[in-house]
């Protein structure tokens, strides 16, 4: 009895200090977005003041930057999951020549090193003459994210009955009418979850995207930029408001899935 | 008797790991309007890629499909007048009950107050009345199996098609549906074919069985006509438990080890099946005329309502012997006891003749 109950203890700290470790950057960031700082870094605490989010916006180019990358990570995440879905059903569902050697690709884009893909990236555009901006970026973010929409699109439809769609068909629905009532309903939690991890991966992306921006800037570049000369207080709050939205989106997530069981 | 489903010589064949596989080798069924028609027989006899050829999820590689008289060979699931009942069920999960039996409706694009009034009256036929809000998976398998079976009839398909949908439910469930399904089929009056492997669910609810063996149709007949003259010795051993007995006839009697079998009629080489129920074990030797096999009692077993003999012939041969506990519930004889079985020449059924 003695035993358990130190191991109990010891499991207690033990979680605790794990959750310390993960969440303490978080915490720095949304602390420092209210720092009162008079210097020009940003590292030490100085006073409580809520300036930073009534100023969010005053740093034009870091403005842009944020534009951008919302604007493309939207883009990508829709080009993404579209693409992404297909070829998860077909990978799941149907047995067709040159599977295996797409299943090896997607495994394959998720195991190279982004370095290894940015570089290559960078020159097939060069080598193509295709000329580096907001597009090229789109391009390479659905790359490296579509691996993980497969793969979580495959994992759902697996476990999918396949009768469910031929009691639809039974039923009278066309093709289309199947897809739209019953097979993307039922596979909705993996379109979902790959999603969000592809927007999550492209908003905050800087290796690859620093080989194929060309002049475009983006968030993580404007921030990477910034370090010589001090990261302002705004890239905190935009963080800050940033992670409030995903953590918004999981609570959802999590609500929708007990109402679903 | 119109019919409501024809099938024409039909024929399917897979390719399996570069081989043909043949699932039905030419099956010709004549399915009348109205009729419950079960498919009865082991798993891999072809009873179920017969029963999704109907349905339009498989075409067939030769043969014609008919539905009341049109040719449906080539026509999608979709655009065919029956529907089908899932072994597992394959309810919408994401879908209330309510919705789901409202799909087939919506498809066919059924004004509004039309799919209310069905759908209610389905779900009331079916006893589900007050569940319309529930999920497939608040439900049990009982009830699931219900809505299943309204999504189905709601859209008053020529023909029901029902694959084994009995399978997942637990005995006394199951025998509860048996009577419910065939009182809906009286209500609705439409067609049913259903599917199964389990003899006493065809006997119980048929009109007439198709007894299916490895992608053909051994036999077709009513329940009574297949139980008590099976015409070949493979639905003699799926149907029930029967004695084979097989030799050479002369002048109408068989002689096999240890006595004789009366086979009126019959001369050379017969099989001849007996229903463990027809024969009578006792110690006397039976009257001139019966049958009369003499055998030693190798097992007893007691089965609530009759108990079971196996009796070993002196060649090694078993028969079994079924004796009703009507009068008292001891038993006539014991293991080791010698003893003599007896039928009527009317029992011994001879195949294939």
């Amino acid at each position: 009895m003695r035993g358990t109950r130190l191991g109990d203890k010891l499991l207690h700290i033990y979680t605790w200090l794990i959750i310390v470790w993960l969440s303490s950057p978080i915490a720095v960031m949304i602390l420092f977005g209210f720092n009162d700082k008079k210097s020009k870094s940003n590292t030490s605490w100085q006073g409580f003041t809520l300036r930073w989010y009534a100023e969010l916006f005053d740093i034009s180019d870091l403005t842009v930057a944020l534009r951008n990358s919302l604007v493309i990570a939207a883009v990508s995440t829709i080009i993404t999951v579209v693409i992404g879905t297909m070829l998860g059903l077909a990978l799941g569902r149907h047995r067709f020549r040159g599977k295996g050697v797409t299943n090896f690709l997607v495994f394959a884009a998720i195991s190279t090193p982004e370095l290894v893909m940015g570089a290559s990236l960078l020159s097939l555009f060069v080598s193509g003459n295709v000329p580096r901006d907001a597009n090229t970026i789109i391009i390479s973010h659905v790359l490296f994210s579509l691996s993980f929409v497969v793969v979580t699109v495959r994992a759902r439809v697996v476990t999918l009955d396949p009768s469910l769609e031929e009691a639809a068909r039974d039923l009278g629905a066309t093709a289309w009418g199947t897809f739209r009532q019953v097979t993307l309903p039922s596979i909705m939690p993996g379109v979902m979850a790959g999603a969000m991890l592809s927007f999550a991966l492209s908003v905050d992306d800087y290796v690859v995207t620093s080989f194929v921006n060309g002049s475009t800037v983006t968030f993580p570049l404007w921030i990477v930029g910034a370090v010589k000369t001090g990261i302002p207080p705004q890239v905190n709050v935009m963080g800050t408001l940033i992670f409030g939205i995903g953590v918004l989106i999981a609570i959802g997530n999590a609500v929708a899935a007990r109402r679903r069981t | 008797m119109t019919s409501a489903i024809e099938l024409d010589d039909v024929v399917k064949e897979y390719l399996s790991h570069g081989e043909v596989v043949q699932a039905v080798k030419g099956v010709s069924l004549d399915i009348a309007e109205g009729e419950f028609f079960s498919l009865l027989g082991p798993s891999g006899c072809g009873k179920t890629t017969t029963m999704r050829m109907i349905a339009g999820f498989e075409a067939p590689t030769k043969g014609l499909v008919k539905l009341h008289g049109q040719d449906v060979t080539n026509v999608p699931p979709n655009k065919r007048d029956v529907n089908m009942v899932f072994q597992s069920y394959a309810l919408f999960p994401h879908m209330s009950v309510w919705d789901n039996v409202a799909f087939g409706l919506k498809q066919r694009k059924t004004p509004q107050d039309e799919i209310r009034r069905r759908v209610g009256e389905m779900l009331e036929i079916v006893d589900l009345a007050g569940r319309e809000k529930r999920r497939p998976r608040e439900m049990s398998g009982g009830q699931q199996q219900r809505v299943a079976l309204a999504r189905a009839l709601v859209n008053r398909p020529r023909a029901l098609l029902l694959d084994e949908p009995l399978g997942a439910l637990d005995l006394k469930l199951r025998q509860a549906m048996q009577i419910e399904l065939k009182r809906i089929q009286r209500e609705v009056g439409i067609t049913f074919v259903y599917v199964t492997h389990d003899q006493n669910e065809a006997l119980t609810m048929s009109d007439r069985i198709a007894v299916m063996n490895d992608g053909l149709v051994e036999q077709l007949a009513g329940p009574r006509e297949i139980y008590e003259r099976p015409a070949t010795a493979f639905v003699a051993g799926f149907i029930g438990t029967s004695n084979l007995l097989t030799g050479a006839a002369t002048g109408g009697t068989l002689k096999i080890s240890g006595g004789r079998v009366m086979v009126p009629g019959q001369d050379g080489d017969v099989t001849v099946t007996v229903r463990p129920e027809k024969i009578t074990i006792g110690t006397e030797e039976p009257a001139a005329g019966l049958s009369a096999v003499r055998g030693t009692v190798a097992e007893v077993v007691y089965l609530g309502t009759y108990n079971s003999y196996a009796v070993s012939l002196a060649d090694g041969a078993e028969i079994t012997v079924f004796q009703q506990n009507a009068h008292d519930a001891t038993a006539t004889a014991e293991r080791g006891d010698s003893v003599w079985l007896s039928w009527q020449a009317q029992h011994s059924y001879v195949i294939g003749s």
